[in-house]
């Protein structure tokens, strides 16, 4: 076990004004007796609305926040004790913010990294020239990390995040403002450094595709506590997720019958067809092309709240 | 009016900021109580130093004090949000604005003048007050003509800001021009040690340079070092050199206003 | 120990970057450098336009003064440098880039303090010295193996006295943000009122200034060995050899601040 969490809670104590001069305190509990584990090579997925408990969890893995109680082992190591030597074996990705330095050219910060975390400078170019490639990264070494667009800063801090061999990489919210093209390049390099580094990925996100591109397990939490742990597919069963496919047709027609899909909305020449979420949406769009005359096609994929919310109700 | 306006809702601004207010006003009382006692040394040495008494020195140390942030002496001021805006490009709007560029900043400043003279100006000449013996005017009139002066004061701070404000439509990299008009505000206005003790020739260099108008000019009216005529005569020099120098800006303005036009900002 | 020799490392490897990145825009990086230089310096313009007046201070004349103030802005000088940006905490922070130290196999005082690294505060060291070696050529000093070794340890020990108020101070912006400015009444404050000799003050004060924020013994104590100068104040004479007790009792305090700072911010968040 490659990550061991057991119990895992941590409060928060929070000043509230009420009224003109007192002050209360309350103690909120951001994340409540917490249990998983992560084996070595899995590529989990940590989802779950805002406010759930996601950073304050990965503040916790990373030993940047204490837990109030409960235990933690990641790597054989305990995050509040051992900090420093814990940073050697992970990589952290923040969505929002970089870890590369403003004002240095990408290479500088390469290579301040490898001093830093003090990597066999062969080991380093090869896994650089590797990561460029991949990444795409050949133009931009020269480019100030000020003067990236978000895409290429992202793609720098992947980049950056693994130079040293990491076992675990942290994402908080890896494909935030991304475009779709990068998004798919962004997750194609994730699964490839995945497969033939076996490093272990721990992804937090609000895109519902990068847990289905990515991720073979899915944890949720809500509230902060962990409502749901098991595969994608499982997910979409509880929380009874469909995905909906608007066809636009040419003529108006009455409701759509094809296997598969329950029409919900008709105006007009469009309509609404919903379908469970697992599903492909291939065969359904192929019996509508069939069946009618389309004059257009685009999918909506599932609100992740609300299948959060569904499944935090049933629990 | 509109410029009253602008001048209230600047007062406002800046009023939104009292942590930093309390804790630069803390800073003022410990530097005002150190260069209190280098002048109580300097006046026990030479009683009258610089035409000064003891008490007036330490009242000058206090005022100065309180005037730093009033005056705007390094920035602080509306200015530097002009020097942000040119660097912008956004600065094309305010002079396309149907409203003088110069009274709308200027406006701005003397409301945000009259914030800092009520919190970081009273605050450490009561302080230094409390600690030390100062001198305090006895004629209503004498408080008047002082707050005229600190006014008067306020636009040429103003203008030399703008003045440096306004090259960065011109250079890239105002860090020099910026330092080196921080170093001469805060030497020749007297802040670090009083201009009537600079000695001759370079006393009477030093006093007639338009950043003897911030501080020392104000303080003497209030030390009664200038008076009857003497105070209308250093109001008639700070109001000279105001002048002389928003002439400055508008033509910098105006030439800058066509670089705009010609080059798109 | 170990740690403690890999986080200097780091920290020279860090700052020399900054150098590098600071060195690369020239013009900036000497004006910057120049201008501190200058805006530092103004201190001693002020005291020499004072002797245009008078011809003593608290009875020192110029020449020891020089002493007194080079001494004290070569020690600022030299701990602004070094741990000037630990000032920063609270912005940082505020921005999220303390978390992203402590992600990194570097301790985070000397991530800190590398970060951002400011040469160009050398201008006020540079300065100091300048006057300092003024005042060594025009003060009567009868030199030996002591004073010379007390001149090492007044620049050594006033540094780490400097460094000491610095950290506390910063430690402060743990709990509260808006400290910073607080915190430089105490450092550059202390660094103005050791410019003079602490006669102008009264007895409470330097009493103050060597049992509450042992400033005085920065620059004062070794000097009034140094110009061999009896103490004004009947002080024991055995404070003028204290200043390496007062800097490792300060640091120490600094230290045990910090880690106790940096375990608050991990216990409550931000």
């Amino acid at each position: 076990m490659l990550i061991e969490v057991e119990d895992l809670s941590r409060d928060f104590t929070v000043r509230r004004r009420a009224g003109r001069l007192r002050r209360t305190t309350e103690v909120v509990r951001a994340v409540r007796d917490l249990s998983f584990t992560v084996e070595r090579g899995e590529m989990v997925g940590y989802i779950g609305p805002n406010g759930a408990g996601k950073s304050t969890t990965i503040k916790m893995l990373t030993g940047i926040l204490v837990p109030t109680s409960g235990r933690l082992s990641v790597a054989g190591i305990d995050p509040s004790r051992n900090r420093v030597d814990l940073t050697r074996r992970i990589g952290v990705v923040f969505g929002q913010r970089t870890t590369l330095w403003w004002d240095l050219p990408l290479r500088d910060s390469f290579d301040l990294l490898r001093r830093i975390y003090r990597v066999d400078t062969a080991r380093h170019r090869r896994n650089l020239a590797e990561f460029t490639e991949l990444l795409d990264l050949g133009g931009l070494l020269d480019t100030p990390v000020r003067q990236l667009s978000l895409g290429q800063r992202m793609r720098g801090d992947i980049a950056a995040a693994l130079l040293h061999d990491p076992e675990i990489l942290y994402l908080d919210e890896p494909t935030i403002g991304l475009d779709v093209v990068s998004k798919g390049r962004l997750r194609e390099f994730l699964r490839r450094v995945n497969a033939e580094r076996e490093v272990t990925l721990l992804l937090t996100t609000h895109d519902l595709q990068d847990i289905e591109q990515l991720c073979r397990r899915v944890m949720v939490i809500d509230h902060g506590s962990l409502v749901y742990d098991g595969s994608l597919a499982g997910l979409h069963e509880q929380g009874a997720s469909t995905r909906t496919l608007v066809v636009d047709l040419v003529d108006e027609a009455p409701a759509i019958d094809v296997p598969g899909a329950v029409v919900v909305k008709v105006e007009g020449p469009r309509q609404w067809l919903c379908f469970p979420a697992g599903a492909s949406a291939a065969p359904v769009v192929a019996a509508v092309a069939a069946a009618y005359d389309v004059a257009d096609l685009s999918i909506q994929e599932p609100d992740i709240e609300a299948v959060i919310r569904e499944i935090y109700q049933r629990v | 009016m509109l410029y009253v306006a602008v001048a209230l809702s600047s007062f406002r601004r800046y009023s939104t900021y009292t942590a930093a207010t309390l804790a630069g006003i803390f800073t003022n009382s410990v530097f005002g109580v150190i260069i209190s006692f280098s002048y109580i040394a300097v006046w026990k040495e030479n009683p009258g130093a610089g035409g000064y008494d003891v008490t007036d020195a330490l009242t000058y140390c206090w005022l100065a004090q309180a005037m730093i942030m009033t005056i705007a002496i390094w920035n602080g001021g509306t200015t530097d949000d002009v020097a942000e805006r040119i660097r912008t490009g956004d600065v094309a709007i305010d002079l396309y604005r149907p409203v003088s560029f110069l009274g709308w900043f200027l406006a701005g400043d003397l409301g945000r003048a009259a914030y800092h003279l009520l919190t970081r100006g009273v605050a450490p000449t009561v302080v230094g007050a409390l600690l030390f013996d100062l001198h305090f005017p006895g004629s209503p009139l004498t408080y008047l003509a002082f707050l005229v002066s600190v006014a008067l004061g306020v636009v040429v701070s103003f203008s030399i800001r703008m003045l440096v404000a306004t090259s960065a439509f011109w250079l890239l990299d105002q860090s020099g021009l910026l330092t080196l008009s921080s170093v001469f505000a805060m030497f020749f206005s007297g802040l670090v040690v009083p201009l009537v003790l600079f000695p001759e020739p370079f006393r009477s260099v030093v006093l007639a340079l338009p950043w003897s108008a911030f501080v020392q000019v104000p303080i003497d009216i209030w030390l009664g070092q200038r008076h009857g005529a003497g105070v209308l005569g250093g109001l008639a020099f700070q109001a000279g050199w105001g002048a002389v120098l928003l002439l400055a800006c508008a033509g910098l303005l105006r030439l800058a206003d066509r670089r705009v036009v010609v080059q798109g900002g | 120990m170990a740690r403690l020799a890999w986080d200097a490392r780091a920290f020279t490897i860090l700052a020399a970057m900054w150098v590098r990145v600071g060195w690369s825009y020239r013009t900036s990086f000497v004006v910057l450098t120049l201008s501190t230089l200058v805006i530092s310096g103004v201190d001693f313009v002020a005291i020499v336009v004072m002797f245009a007046n008078v011809d003593a201070l608290g009875g020192f004349g110029l020449g020891q003064i020089g002493f007194l103030y080079g001494a004290t802005a070569v020690c600022l000088g030299l701990a602004d440098l070094a741990v000037g940006n630990v000032q920063r905490l609270g912005r940082r922070v505020r921005l999220g880039t303390f978390d992203a130290m402590m992600v990194r196999p570097v301790g985070v005082f000397a991530q800190m303090c590398a970060d951002e690294f400011a040469f160009r505060r050398v201008g006020r060291i540079a300065q100091g010295a300048a006057v300092l070696a003024w005042s060594l050529s025009v003060v009567d000093v009868d030199w030996g193996p002591a004073r010379l070794a007390m001149l090492v340890s007044m620049l050594v020990c006033g540094a780490a006295i400097f460094l000491g108020l610095f950290v506390l101070g910063a430690t402060f912006q743990f709990v509260s943000g808006d400290a910073s400015e607080v915190a430089n009444a105490f450092t550059y404050g202390g660094n103005t009122m050791t410019q003079y000799p602490l006669t102008i003050y009264p007895t409470e004060v330097v009493k103050a200034l060597t049992f509450l924020v042992p400033v005085a013994f920065v620059n004062w104590y070794p000097a009034l060995f140094i110009l061999d100068v009896p103490d004004p104040f009947g002080l024991p004479d055995w404070l003028r050899f204290a200043a390496p007790v007062a800097a490792l009792l300060l640091c120490t305090l600094a230290a045990l601040a910090w880690r106790t700072g940096v375990r608050h911010y991990r216990s409550t968040g931000s």
